[in-house]
């Protein structure tokens, strides 16, 4: 029997194998309304309840509130969204899944890849959908075309380099239960303690101190200053170097882990 | 005869305390199907990880159609279909996403990948929940399109982990007329089972595993040969009837002295044509019984003789009673 192979030789296609991977991650909320929720109403949610519920107590009135919310509840919301990298990724491992992509002639960055490049999808739309809700509700920027597109470029590129934290998280879990328990403690300090919804000074010295420190208010601070006015330069510069450091620190442990896991 | 195509030697696999592969040998022939027997956490999966690239072996060598698994991985890759002990399929996407992805994985065009998808799907009657989530689908279902994803690329070599636990006996049927059906085309098939029948059914050769070890390799033939023909169970009415049970059946014992588990005695025969006797035998003494049965050896049995001890016991000196032996074949 003279077997022929026909699985193409060469090498796999990393960009062709990170697309197909992104389409499956992608698909899945066509067959899991919950994630289209979660992605679209959820936000959405965050806006109006933090806006009119806290609004008049903050601020002197919800509309004014707005303006200085929106950006904060904007990168506060697009940090959770990673948690389908950490999650999706522990269920693929769960599953068996990531042992059926080892065993294929593919390439192996692609699993991760893909991951994260569906997150910038849903990333980029959970974006899109707060700021037309909060547009619609009364929002306006301040800072022209330029701004607006800065700062939208810092929250997704924010949201992207906390995918690798979370990928981390999703392949050091043994369970599901787990990557939420280790996510939140990762993610909720970092967007409650910054300057999301309140102003830094309101709050006692220590935590200002890990407030201004923390990577949150940083980019929060420079999505204010792109789409209001205000100083840039500083709390742009300070967003991109936290940006490059996390992910020069989890990109290689995420994928040394990634290796190692059986 | 064909030239072996899965070869293993000497391979040692170690997590933590625990060698889950003790120095594995084995052989397989192209065109053949290649059974790994044993008991759960004999050594079976971690071979099976091995030889399909996913771990990398501490010791020993392994090569398949003469790639080696931890130098030539990528090569090997382009060779093996992969279907694991749960069915890995996505269960989000549908049956028909499932094979394209892989298709598109592999490298195919999205046409071929969609032509790949269709074909699978009417070979392994999915075709009517071809548009359906996986999560939708029954046990069986699962396996076949967990089956035809690791076919997408049409593999020389296909590795089976346990592909029919859990599955009912008219889904089993099913699956193993398939894989036959696969080696007729001329894959190999290396696959790993705990059950006895199904090794005897499919396998052309076969290796018996337990702690990491092969304690017997051979034809199915060749090993029911040295297993003993039958198993004779009884089980007196009175315990105070043990003793002389135990006295009568040991008279039509093939050798071995009959084996006691609680109230139920279990004894080796050869010759299945003793059962009249025992029961006159049994008559005779006055012993009434509850449960007498013949029956083929089960795993537990095949392991009693080749190890001295039952599948079950994780006892850790099972070297004493056990035969290290190659392929004769």
């Amino acid at each position: 029997m003279s077997a022929v192979a026909v699985t193409p030789a060469g090498r796999p296609n990393l960009i062709s194998n990170t697309l197909t991977i992104a389409r499956r991650n992608l698909l899945h909320i066509k067959a899991n309304p919950e994630l289209l929720v979660e992605m679209s109403i959820q936000p959405i949610m965050f806006l109006v309840l933090f806006v009119y519920v806290f609004g008049g107590a903050i601020a002197d009135s919800s509309r004014e509130y707005l303006q200085f919310a929106l950006p904060g509840i904007l990168v506060q919301a697009i940090a959770f969204t990673p948690f389908a990298t950490a999650l999706g990724l522990n269920v693929d491992f769960q599953r068996g899944l990531i042992d059926r992509f080892r065993s294929l002639p593919m390439s192996r960055s692609a699993v991760i890849g893909g991951r994260i490049a569906a997150d910038g999808v849903r990333i980029t739309w959970s974006v899109v959908l707060m700021t037309a809700v909060g547009m619609a509700l009364g929002f306006r920027f301040q800072n022209g075309l330029a701004g607006a597109i800065g700062a939208f470029a810092v929250v997704i590129g924010f949201g992207l380099s906390l995918c690798w934290p979370m990928a981390f998280v999703g392949i050091v879990s043994r369970t599901t239960e787990s990557v939420n328990t280790l996510g939140f403690l990762l993610i909720l300090p970092l967007t409650f303690a910054s300057s999301a919804f309140v102003r830094v000074e309101t709050m006692p010295g220590w935590l200002q101190a890990f407030a201004e420190i923390n990577p949150v208010t940083q980019v929060i601070d420079a999505v204010r200053g792109l789409m209001l006015g205000g100083p840039v330069a500083q709390p742009v510069l300070a967003s991109v170097a936290w940006m490059v450091g996390i992910q020069a620190v989890f990109a290689p442990l995420a994928i040394l882990r990634y290796r190692r896991r059986t | 005869m064909s030239a072996p195509t899965i070869e293993a030697e000497g391979l040692v696999k170690t997590f933590g305390n625990t060698r889950a592969l003790d120095g594995v040998d084995m052989v397989a022939r192209e065109g053949t199907i290649f059974g790994l027997l044993g008991p759960n956490g004999a050594g079976k999966t971690t071979s099976i990880r091995v030889l399909s690239t996913l771990i990398k072996p501490d010791a020993g060598r392994a090569a398949i159609a003469g790639y080696d698994v931890v130098r030539q991985p990528a090569e090997v890759r382009r060779l093996i279909g992969l279907t694991g002990q749960y069915a890995a399929v996505d269960e989000l996407l549908s049956g028909k996403e499932n094979l394209y992805m892989i298709g598109r994985l592999l490298g195919f065009s999205r046409a071929q990948a969609r032509a790949r998808a269709a074909e699978l799907l009417e070979a392994f009657d999915l075709s009517d929940a071809a548009s359906k989530i996986a999560k939708t689908y029954s046990g069986g279902m699962r396996r076949r399109l967990d089956l035809a994803a690791s076919l997408v690329g049409r593999p020389r070599f296909l590795f089976l982990d346990e592909p029919t636990t859990g599955l009912d006996p008219k889904s089993r049927l099913e699956l193993w007329g398939m894989i036959r059906a696969l080696v007729a085309e001329g894959t190999t098939v290396l696959l790993t089972t705990q059950y006895l029948e199904e090794a005897d059914r499919l396998a052309d050769e076969l290796v018996v595993i337990d702690h990491g070890k092969v304690i017997a390799a051979g034809t199915p033939g060749e090993l029911k040969t040295r297993i003993g023909g039958q198993v004779l169970q009884a089980q007196p009415a009175d315990p105070t009837d043990l003793e002389r049970t135990e006295k009568v059946l040991a008279e039509f014992a093939d050798g071995e002295d009959p084996f006691r588990d609680d109230l139920l005695i279990t004894v080796r025969i050869v010759d299945r044509a003793v059962l009249g006797q025992v029961v006159r035998r049994l008559d005779d003494e006055g012993i009434v019984v509850d449960d007498l049965s013949l029956r083929r050896p089960s795993l537990d049995e095949v392991f009693l003789t080749l190890t001295g001890h039952l599948a079950e016991d994780r006892v850790d000196d099972a070297d004493d009673a056990t035969t290290h032996e190659r392929s004769t074949a």
